[in-house]
Formats: C-alpha cells, structure tokens, sequence
C-alpha cells in the first residue's frame, strides 16, 4: 500500500514504469545488474566472431525474405520468365522460382547475393574466430566446451551451406549433389540404402529439394541458433579473455563496459558488416544460376567448384587414389570412402586438440590470459600444419583451376597434393616452431637490452654502438608476464622403498608429449630478474 | 586423465594475482598496474568534441539519404534495366543501385556509432574482478545433499523394477520415430545395375533427337546418345538419363587395344556410359587424338581405345561399354543392357 501512496505523490518517468512493469514479471533490474556494465576487452582479434554472428543475423535475415518467393519443388516445368536465353528451357520448380527471385521480383537478386555472400563470410570468419581462439590457447579451461559449440557450428555451417547452394537445382550445385551421392554409395553395406533413402529413390529423384529445404531453412538453422545463444550465454558466464598486459590479470578483465561504449562498437558493427555485404552483392556476382542453367544428370560445366568451405573435402576426393577392391561378391570403394572419413577425421582433429592439451600439461587451472602464439611454439606449429593441410586440401580441389590459371599439369598439381598433404604440415611444424622459438628469442632480447633505437653513436676511442632504448615497465610486465611450464618428469624407476613403480603407458606418453612440449629446445626461458639487474646494473647497454 | 597427479611445482606460478600493485619492489618485471588514462582530444577541447558531434550526426544524415535513395531507386528503375558502369562491366541498374544504397545506409548507421563510441564514448578502461567458474565447496556439498535427497526420495535405486522397466520404455520408444522414416524411400534391389538399354533400342542422338547412324559418327567426334522410347519432356527422365547417358566415339578399328571393347563396336563405333565411375559426374571432355576422355568434375581420364580402363585420377574401374550394332534399317541398336552397373561403385556392385 505505500508504494500506492508514494506513486500517487510522485509519477515515475514512463520509462522507469516500463522497467518496473517487466522487472515485476522478468526479473530484468537483477540481469542489468551483472550485465549492464560488463566488461569487455578491446581487441581487434575480438571483432572475428563478431563478423561471423553478425553475417549470421544477416543470413537469417534474407534467408526468410527467399522463402517469400522460393518454391522447393523439383516439378518439371518449362521457363517463360523475363531472362530470354532460357526461353522455353525445361526446369525444376526450384530453379524457375530461383530465376524469378532474380529477374523479376525487385531486389530479389539483392537479397539472393546478399544470402549467398553472407554464408561465405560467415564461414570464413567461423574459421578465422576458430583460428583465433586456437592460436591464442582461449579454448582452455573453463572455455573447451564453448569451443566445441564453436567447432560444431563451423561443421553444420558446411552442411547448412551446402544444403543451401544445392536449392536452386542448376547445372553446378546438382553435380554437387551427385557427387555427395557418389559418396554415399561407397559407404560399405548400408551407402545404396542411405542413398535411396535421402533421395526418396535412385539419384536425382524429385524429392531431395524439397527435403534440404526443409534441412536448411529449419532443421540446420535451428540446431544453430541454439548452439549460438549457448555459445554466447557461455562468453558472458565466462568473461570474455583479454591479452597480457599490466594491469590485466588472471582475475580480472580490462576494458570498456557494454552500456555504452560496446552497445555501440558492437551494435555499430553489425551494421558495417551488413553494409559491407550489401555492397559486395550489389558489386558482385555469385551464383549466377541464369548463366549455369538447370540441372541435368547427363551435362556438366568444366571447372566446377563448390563454395569454398566444401574445397577442402573436394580436394580430398580428387587426389585420393581410385582404389576398389572385389572381394567375395562386394566392392569396397575405398578410393571414395577414405576421402568421406577423412572429412571428419581431420576437422575433429583440431576439436579435440583442447582436450588432448589439457591431457598433455596436466593443467586444471583456469586461464583468462590468452597466449601470445610465440609462447606456445608446439601448439602453434600443430595449428599452422592442420592449416597447411587443409590449405593443400583446397589446392587439390581447385587442381583444374590451377592448372589452367597457371599453366601447369593437371597430373603433377594432384601428385604435388598427395605428396604434400603428409609433407607439408611436417614442414610447416618444423618452420613454425623454429619461428616461435626465434621470437621467444627476440622478446628476451628486447627485455633485457631495450628497443633498437636506430642511434648510431661513435665512442671517445673510434668504436660504434648503436644505441638501445631500455622498455617501459609495462612493456617488460608484458614481453615477461607469461607462464612457461617446467617439463613432466617420469618419478623414479623405484620408490623410497625399493618397490618397482608402475608407471602406465599412456603417462609414459604424456610425459613424452609434454617435454616435446616443454623440454629443451621448445622453448626459451625467460629472461630473469637477475639477468636483468646484471645487465642494466653492469655495464651499460649494447 | 582425471588421476594423474601434477606435482605443484611442475606448473608456472599463478601469475599476476595481485591487480595494480607492484608485487616486489625491486622487481623489474613486475606488474606496473594499469596505465594511467590518456585523455583523447575530445575529453579536453570541447570544440574537437563538437566536431566529432557533427561527423557522427553527419554519417546518421548520410544513412536516412541513402535510405530515400533506395526507396527512389526501387522506384525508378525497371527491373530488367541493363546499364554500364565503370568498372563493373554491364550491371543490373536495379540490383547495382539497391546494393550501394541499402549498404550506405546500413554502413553509416555503423560508422556512425562506432565514431561516436570511439570519439565522445568515455575510453577510461575499467576492471571487473572474475570469480572461478567451479562452485564453492559448501555450494558443491549442499547440491550433492539435495540430489542424495531426491534420488533416496524417488527411491530409483531402491526399487529396480521401476528403474528397468523405465529404462526399457524410454529405449524402446525412439525406435517409433526410425520405424516412420522407413519409407522415404524403396529399397535399392537391382535399380542401380538397370538402365533403359535394351536388346534392339535405337541410339537416339541427344542433339537431333534422331536414330543415329553409323556414318553419322565421325573419327574425332563425341557424340551423346540416349535410348529410343525417352523424352525430356518424360516424368523420369532426369533419373533414367543419370544411367542411360552414353558417349560414342570412332575409333579406327587397328587403334581399338581391347579385344572385347572391338567384339562390342560396330567398324570401330564404341559406345560407352556417359557417368563417370567415381561419383557420377557426365564425362564431357574428349582427346581427339588419343582417344581419352576426361571428366571435368575430378580429372578422372579413361582410354576409350583400351576399354575404357583409368590412365588416371581417383575413379576405380574402367567405363562400362554397351554393346552395340546396326538393324535392318541401318541405325545404331544396342545389343542388350550395360553388363555391369554403370555410375559410382556401391557395396553390392562387386
């Protein structure tokens, strides 16, 4: 009763009314409380997932604006629309419904471009978040399982694509969808009944587009958006990580709050990406399904390539070699089926990567501080050789590209990936690891002599010195800020009391791991308070 | 994993527990605290603040322009209209105007709202104190009480019937929904070794749509063919042609190395599936002079002079030849069906 009184004395603002009309029903004072001015890092590396939830916000956004005008049936029907050359041309309804979204319906074209474009930056910048957040060890506790949320979005994103670019039913995407039956069928004993199945009969049939439809506007997306409301609801819980630096510690986080300063970055942002993509499509052709034309079984385009994303498992099924073995009356494709294990193999290798870390270090702590890559030179060197081989992979896929953009045979570029697709991310640890130790070197020179200053000065008896810039003490904190681990040691052979030890296999290996990791030559120690006064204390600096 | 034991020492110091302050005095690489606030131009001079006012107002006047522009343009140009526009080449004047205008205007509201953040927005940066995730252990005991105390409430341990004959129930009811998914399609039986060819059917060419015959195939050529009796305009048609698609080439009879591939030709004609046998793309691409064929899709290449075998890429076996001949009106006739299945390899294929 008094707050009656008091209201009748004194009106709230409508806007506080409002507030306290939902807080009465929504609790939304106490979720202000803890979020309201949150904290977030500034960063640059922080804006890539930002790019790949606002393309797609983007991508939901035209997509239900598609379904508007998309008819997802594969019924034959002959073209009368206003593009002239396919005239009288036989069709699906997928693909006669796709050319009047892009000749006749007024930004139509717009919002197909902007769809498609959106799922290729969404993609990219899926991988490049990932990457980010590999690099600089942010998946370790507590975030692993918001990795793998993140891991998993990455993978249905490919399927969600791939489900999408295949609607239109034209002459590119269908040759796409016969290859992913292709691939079906070498899977053993059940690849004929799968394939049947998923397209209600013998290849193309006339129910797979109206069945990815229903995959992709529905199924796909939704599992996602749940995975991405959890991915984020984590980054909150979590507190987002922030770099090294003074001031920045294990237990806290420094930067800005949400309200106001990220409401508008970040609010502001998914407008610049909105933007930016918008110009893309009006500048850029893609998919020009008009010049493809329909689907047939029987024709084909010469270098047909799939969205980007699907280049890496393209590339494995060109280069592996076509082997089939016959054995009591049943073909085992294996030239195909390898390639179709080898896809998820190698994506899940890099999202378990978080667990086997943990496994090797033994660490059960929390860690906020994300790691300059320099710092961890064997985790960086794996991640730069799952990059290579996925980057040969993609080189495999685009080999007709290659060879006729430059010159080359089509035989040497399929070998050259074959070969390099073991070589090539040895060669790449081996290179990044040398990198890593060499700036690991170089922070513990700049520490302990300063910065180059580029002062050359001439001493009293004729010798020259260049001189050095001793580095502020906030730069010294960062460049030594970071924890190196002491290598595992294996305890002794016999305990105190003579008894033989039983040490499992799977420590021996870890232990073996983790001084691949942490032993001698995988890193350099830090520089030392001791070095340090020995040497700014001593004898000046050069 | 969870039983290893990591002897404390064995892991870097907790690193950096005490914000702000230095730990040790006479500690070079302690952590000097954060760094005092630089003010920006616009926290001293009222003026610059002013104008990063303007610049911000400005790009919001900019997005509603661009916003009129994109109604005006929806307006104006016909949707067919073709214009050309340095440097784009020939674009559509609809889709070309559309684009620019609604990514100005998208792209000023966020220009906008950045500057303004980045200019006017207070930079002071602030510190939030983090808490472990884990819960604490009175936390911890209290949540593992309560849950003793439910499941002894429900008595699920104790009374095992129930707890089986629930499992069972919950098991069993999911098979309902794989049960309903059993007819979204036939079974595969013998549909992948069929094809519309058969004893006596005509070679129809794809491009004329007429019965081919022998002297219609010249040495050199690529010619595509489907059975007599299908029509594009055929329900089925796109499923039979993804089998019944065939190649034919002429081949100097000499030049043929397989003794089979030659019974099978008609004065050196060889027809041979059109699907390739990696994972079904139409071979389309035709080597005059030595009688290869490649698919474009993933270089998969076939001699056609020796039964079609793999000289190289990822598919696993040769080509399926359909055997041909010429009726008594002199067209080309097929001699009977594929004899093995033509497309991709599949488990029953043997």
């Amino acid at each position: 009763m008094s707050t009656a009184t008091e209201t009748k004395n004194k009106k709230a603002p409508a806007g506080e009314r409002v507030a306290d009309w939902a807080d009465g029903r929504l609790g939304i004072y106490t979720l202000a409380k803890a979020n309201m001015r949150k904290i977030f890092p500034d960063h640059w590396s922080f804006m890539l997932g930002e790019i790949a939830l606002y393309s797609f916000i983007v991508i939901i956004l035209t997509g239900v604006y598609l379904t508007l005008f998309f008819h997802p049936s594969m019924n034959e029907v002959e073209y009368h629309g206003s593009y002239v050359p396919l005239q009288g041309q036989l069709m699906s309804e997928a693909f006669n419904s796709t050319m009047h979204i892009s000749f006749d319906v007024r930004g139509g074209l717009l919002i197909r471009q902007i769809h498609h474009w959106g799922a290729l930056i969404f993609l990219a910048a899926m991988f490049v978040h990932m990457m980010r957040v590999f690099f600089t060890g942010a998946f370790r506790k507590p975030r692993e399982i918001n990795w793998l949320f993140g891991f998993l979005l990455f993978f249905l994103g490919m399927f969600t694509g791939f489900t999408g670019y295949s609607l239109p039913d034209d002459l590119l995407s269908g040759t796409g969808v016969r290859f992913m039956q292709g691939a079906i069928l070498s899977v053993p004993i059940i690849g004929t009944y799968i394939s049947m199945f998923l397209f209600g009969g013998e290849f193309p049939g006339g129910d797979f587009v109206a069945r990815f439809y229903s995959a992709h506007i529905l199924l796909l997306p939704g599992i996602m958006l749940g995975l991405v409301v959890a991915h984020l609801i984590l980054v909150v819980v979590h507190k987002h990580t922030h770099y090294q630096g003074p001031g920045r510690t294990n237990n806290n986080v420094v930067g800005m709050p949400l309200m106001p300063v990220y409401m508008a970055k970040a609010g502001g942002f998914f407008f610049l990406v909105f933007g930016v993509i918008a110009i893309v499509a009006a500048v850029a052709t893609i998919n020009p399904i008009w010049a493809i034309g329909p689907y047939r079984p029987d024709y084909v385009g010469t270098g047909a390539q799939p969205d980007w994303y699907m280049g890496f498992a393209e590339g494995l099924i060109r280069v592996m070699p076509g082997w089939e073995i016959n054995l009591w009356g049943h073909t085992l494709v294996l030239g195909v089926f390898i390639p179709l294990l080898l896809f998820p193999l190698v994506l899940g290798a890099i999202a378990v990567y978080p667990f086997i870390e943990s496994w090797i270090t033994g660490d059960k702590r929390e860690h906020h501080i994300a790691q300059r890559p320099r710092n961890a030179p064997t985790r960086t060197a794996f991640g730069v050789a799952w990059i290579t081989a996925y980057g040969i992979m993609l080189v495999g896929g685009g080999n007709d590209i290659f060879a006729t953009h430059f010159n080359l045979s089509i035989n040497s570029i399929t070998w050259f990936v074959r070969i390099f697709f073991f070589a090539g991310p040895v060669i790449a640890f081996i290179i990044t690891k040398r990198i890593c130790l060499g700036l690991q070197r170089r922070d513990h020179d700049k520490v302990l002599h300063g910065r180059e200053s580029g002062i050359i000065k001439r001493l009293p008896h004729g010798e020259f010195v260049e001189v050095h810039e001793p580095l502020s003490a906030g730069d010294r904190y960062k460049l030594t800020a970071h924890e190196q681990y002491e290598p595992a040691e294996l305890p002794p052979a016999v305990d105190e009391n003579g008894v033989e030890r039983k040490i499992s296999r799977t420590e021996k290996l870890r232990v073996k791991l983790n001084k691949s990791y942490y032993g001698d030559g995988s890193q350099i120690a830090k520089p030392t308070a001791e070095e340090y006064k020995e040497i700014t204390e001593g004898h000046g600096h050069h | 994993m969870s039983t290893q034991e990591i002897p404390e020492e064995n892991l870097p110091v907790e690193q950096g527990t005490a914000h702000g302050a230095v730990k040790v005095a006479d500690d070079p690489f302690a952590d000097p605290g954060l760094p005092p606030h630089k003010p920006r131009i616009q926290d001293i001079d009222e003026r610059a603040a002013k104008r990063s006012e303007r610049a911000v107002a400005f790009m919001f006047v900019l997005s509603m322009l661009a916003t009129v522009a994109f109604i005006a343009a929806y307006v104006i140009f016909p949707v067919d209209k073709i214009v050309y526009i340095w440097p784009f080449g020939h674009v559509s004047a609809l889709n070309f105007s559309l684009g620019w205008t609604l990514g100005l205007a998208l792209f000023f509201i966020g220009a906008g709202a950045v500057h303004w953040a980045r200019t006017l927005m207070s930079d002071v940066e602030m510190a939030d104190e983090r808490h472990p995730i884990q819960a604490s252990p009175e936390v911890k005991a209290q949540v593992m009480a309560d849950f003793a105390a439910g499941a002894e409430e429900s008595a699920l341990g104790r009374r095992k019937l129930i707890r089986n004959t629930m499992f069972g129930a919950l098991a069993l009811v999911p098979l309902s929904g794989i049960v309903l998914l059993r007819d979204m399609g036939p079974l595969p039986e013998d549909k992948l070794r069929k094809t519309l060819w058969a004893r006596g059917k005509q070679l129809i060419n794809m491009n004329t749509h007429e019965p081919l015959r022998p002297e219609d195939v010249a040495v050199g050529s690529l010619t595509f063919a489907m059975p007599e009796g299908l029509s594009e305009h055929d329900h089925g048609f796109q499923t039979e042609i993804a089998k019944a698609a065939l190649m034919i080439v002429r081949i100097q009879p000499d030049d043929i190395k397989d003794k089979r591939e030659l019974e099978w030709s008609h004065e050196g004609i060889v027809a041979f599936s059109k699907i390739c046998t990696h994972v079904g793309c139409p071979i389309s691409l035709y080597e005059q002079q030595t009688h290869h064929v490649l698919c474009p899709c993933h270089q998969s290449t076939f001699d056609l002079s020796d039964g079609a075998r793999v000289i190289f890429g990822p598919a696993g076996h040769a080509l399926p030849q359909l055997r041909i001949g010429v009726n008594d009106k002199g067209f080309l006739e097929a001699l009977g069906d594929f004899e093995e299945p033509v497309g991709p390899a599949f488990w029953e294929r043997g």
